[in-house]
């Protein structure tokens, strides 16, 4: 049996949750491949953690179907699905100790003493806590509960694993050492992860392909790179990395869009379909300064703004530009002669190619770091 | 749970130099003595529970000569030590009914949105503000032959039950007054307990009842001792409910001091009923206390 053979294929289907007036989660479909590591990404509320509590049966849906490993799972109460489940806030006992804890399923499954113990030291030795067996919760610190939380979960040898925030009450040092120990014990166990967070950071370094969620549906479903380079909305464009979004008059001749911002003319590639407000995104990286006389090469775009803030990070430098309309782009650049300084009138530059023409959700500006 | 208290000690730890501010260190003095914060309520202790307690104790052995003939007849009279045991074999029943009554209740409590929270609060602290007298003449005319309890048996078709002036009377009586005592503390202890953890139980396959036996009830067990406690030491020492609701078959120590003192003016008798009512009292808890020692401490909850 190769690792990979043991993660459990998981369906869901057309899944809803309403809760009286409230639609927790709205026709909710995704489908996670055996052995999968998949993030569950979005804002609080979005229905992330809905999704992850109907996986584990501690919520019922009000329609909808869901599978593991082929099989529909929606009738089987959460304790008879066989899924771990790691807690935001370790859900360790506290009356007993890490070993007990760590036993309490294998327990439940009438296995024998010698067999669990084997067991319990092996999950113990995956998650390097193998010394604080006769422990107590209390006495350990957050990190380390969550340690153990995990080899709890992971000990009866389950095809699914869910993870609901588990680092998010760790501090970030912390944080990223374990976000590589969760993605090693993935690789060695071969289980089906999801993960829940609101972390897109953490998102970004853990996962095989991110489900991003918004307001109780999912956005768009795929790899990292898929959702930065080809964000299919705004939402998840502004929610994955850093982004420039740029709004103004909309003409469309034949297949190319145009916009006017501030009385000057910039080109977006590509159409829209029909009755929807264009707003081009730019990525930090995507974009450069020049200083007005330098001349514009073919297939570029142009638009003059003032250098607001100047940051020197080593690597290169991070610029908030203030355009003429009042809307604000972030510049990344690795390389530059000159650097600008706060105050400098400035041109902002950018290749049709490396822009995306998204739909306007007529959502405010937040932002996200 | 224990916790130790943190002493303050910034008065204590730097010693100032002769001849510094006068101000600062008179502002430091109440928390160099922490223990002078206990003073009001301790001399309250000492004045109206320690001095009456010594007298009362000395008379015991003094009244009306030195030695130990109070206890001597104490113990030999047949009747106070029936009443003695029969003191204890009450207050533990009362404090079963209280617990059995007491668990779900409190646990609900933990359980409902907040408004019915305070309803089933306020349903627990009414009964509380009214006198126990009241409540106790209450009882009796719920609990009389023609009482409403024995109208609706009767009604059902079963023949009526003798409830006044028996022990079950007075159990139903005094857990009901003293039910407060038992739910509070459950429920404080209960809404402390991290209903995801019992989740988290069902996660590893735990069926519902067998979650709640192994997760929940030894987490809520603080407080079953706790509330259980004040329930069985308060039951010990009840004087008007078994006095009302009860008859001569279920007379409480407290009865017997009662006459002893007032009636016969006999104050080294009654005196060394207290005294072995007071150390019973002790050994039964030094007996119970390695049962309420927990190792653990409830995990943090941030």
């Amino acid at each position: 049996m190769t690792a990979r053979e043991r993660g459990a294929a998981i369906d869901i289907k057309g899944a809803t949750k309403r809760y009286g007036n409230f639609t927790a989660l709205d026709d909710v479909s995704l489908h996670i491949e055996p052995g999968e590591f998949m993030t569950l990404l979005g804002p609080s509320g979005s229905g992330k953690t809905t999704t992850l509590n109907v996986v584990a049966g501690f919520t019922d849906l009000t329609s909808g179907d869901l599978a593991v490993g082929g099989k529909s799972i929606v009738a089987l109460p959460a304790h008879k699905r066989n899924i771990g489940v790691v807690f935001q806030h370790y859900a360790l006992f506290p009356h007993m100790t890490v070993g007990k804890n760590v036993a309490y399923p294998l327990t439940l499954r009438g296995m024998d003493k010698p067999a669990r113990d084997r067991q319990v030291a092996r999950a113990l030795d995956m998650v390097k806590m193998a010394d604080f067996a006769h422990r107590y919760p209390a006495e350990l610190s957050g990190g380390q509960q969550q340690r153990v939380a995990l080899a709890r979960a992971i000990v009866f040898d389950p095809p699914l694993l869910l993870m609901d925030e588990p680092l998010g009450a760790l501090d970030k040092k912390l944080r990223e050492w374990l976000q590589l120990e969760i993605k090693r014990i993935h690789r060695e166990l071969g289980t089906t992860f999801v993960y829940v967070t609101h972390d897109q950071e953490e998102a970004l370094v853990l996962s095989d392909r991110i489900a991003v969620f918004n307001q109780g549906r999912i956005e768009q479903v795929g790899t990292g790179r898929q959702l930065y380079d080809e964000p299919t909305t705004l939402f998840v464009a502004k929610f994955i990395g850093e982004s420039t979004s740029l709004r103004g008059d909309a003409q469309t001749s034949g297949n190319e869009t145009s916009l006017t911002i501030a009385g000057q003319k910039i080109v977006a590639g590509g159409k829209l379909a029909g009755g929807q407000k264009p707003v081009v995104l730019l990525r930090p990286e995507k974009l450069s300064l020049a200083s007005a006389k330098t001349p514009l090469t073919a297939g570029q775009n142009s638009l003059t703004g003032e250098v607001s803030e100047a940051i020197y990070l080593g690597s290169g430098s991070k610029y908030q530009v203030t355009l003429r309309d009042g809307s604000v782009a972030i510049v990344r650049s690795s390389l530059e002669a000159a650097p600008f300084s706060i105050g400098d009138t400035v041109d902002l530059r950018w290749s049709v190619v490396d822009a995306k023409l998204l739909a306007d959700d007529n959502r405010a500006d937040m932002t996200m770091t | 749970m224990n916790q130790t208290s943190h002493t303050p000690t910034a008065g204590g730890d730097h010693p100032r130099p002769a001849g510094a501010v006068q101000g600062p260190q008179r502002r430091l003095r109440l928390a160099a003595y922490p223990s002078l914060l206990a003073m009001p309520a301790l001399l309250l202790l000492i004045a109206a529970m320690g001095y009456p307690l010594l007298t009362v104790t000395l008379r015991s052995f003094s009244d009306p000569a030195w030695g130990l003939q109070n206890y001597v007849w104490f113990f030999s009279t047949p009747v106070n030590v029936t009443v003695l045991w029969r003191t204890f074999s009450i207050a533990a029943w009362v404090t079963i009914v209280c617990v059995i009554a007491a668990y779900p209740y409190a646990y609900l409590m933990t359980a409902v949105g907040p408004r019915l929270r305070l309803v089933l609060i306020l349903c627990v602290l009414v009964p509380f503000w009214v006198s126990g007298v009241v409540r106790t003449l209450a009882w009796v005319i719920l609990l009389q032959d023609s009482g409403i309890i024995n109208s609706v048996i009767r009604l059902l078709g079963f023949d009526g039950v003798k409830l006044i002036r028996t022990q079950t009377g007075v159990v139903i009586g005094m857990a009901q007054v003293l039910l407060p005592f038992m739910i509070l503390p459950l429920y404080s202890v209960m809404r402390g307990i991290d209903l995801r953890l019992v989740q988290a139980a069902r996660s590893l396959g735990a069926r519902p009842a067998r979650a709640f036996l192994q997760i929940y009830l030894p987490l809520s067990l603080p407080g079953v001792f706790a509330g259980a406690i004040i329930v069985f030491i308060l039951s010990l020492g009840f004087y008007i409910t078994p006095a009302l609701l009860g008859g001569p078959r279920s007379t409480m120590l407290s009865t017997l001091v009662q006459s002893q003192v007032l009636s016969l003016l006999n104050w080294g008798r009654g005196g060394a009923m207290g005294v072995v009512l007071l150390v019973a009292t002790f050994v039964l808890l030094a007996l119970a206390a390695p049962l309420m020692r927990q190792r653990h401490k409830q995990a943090s909850r941030s």
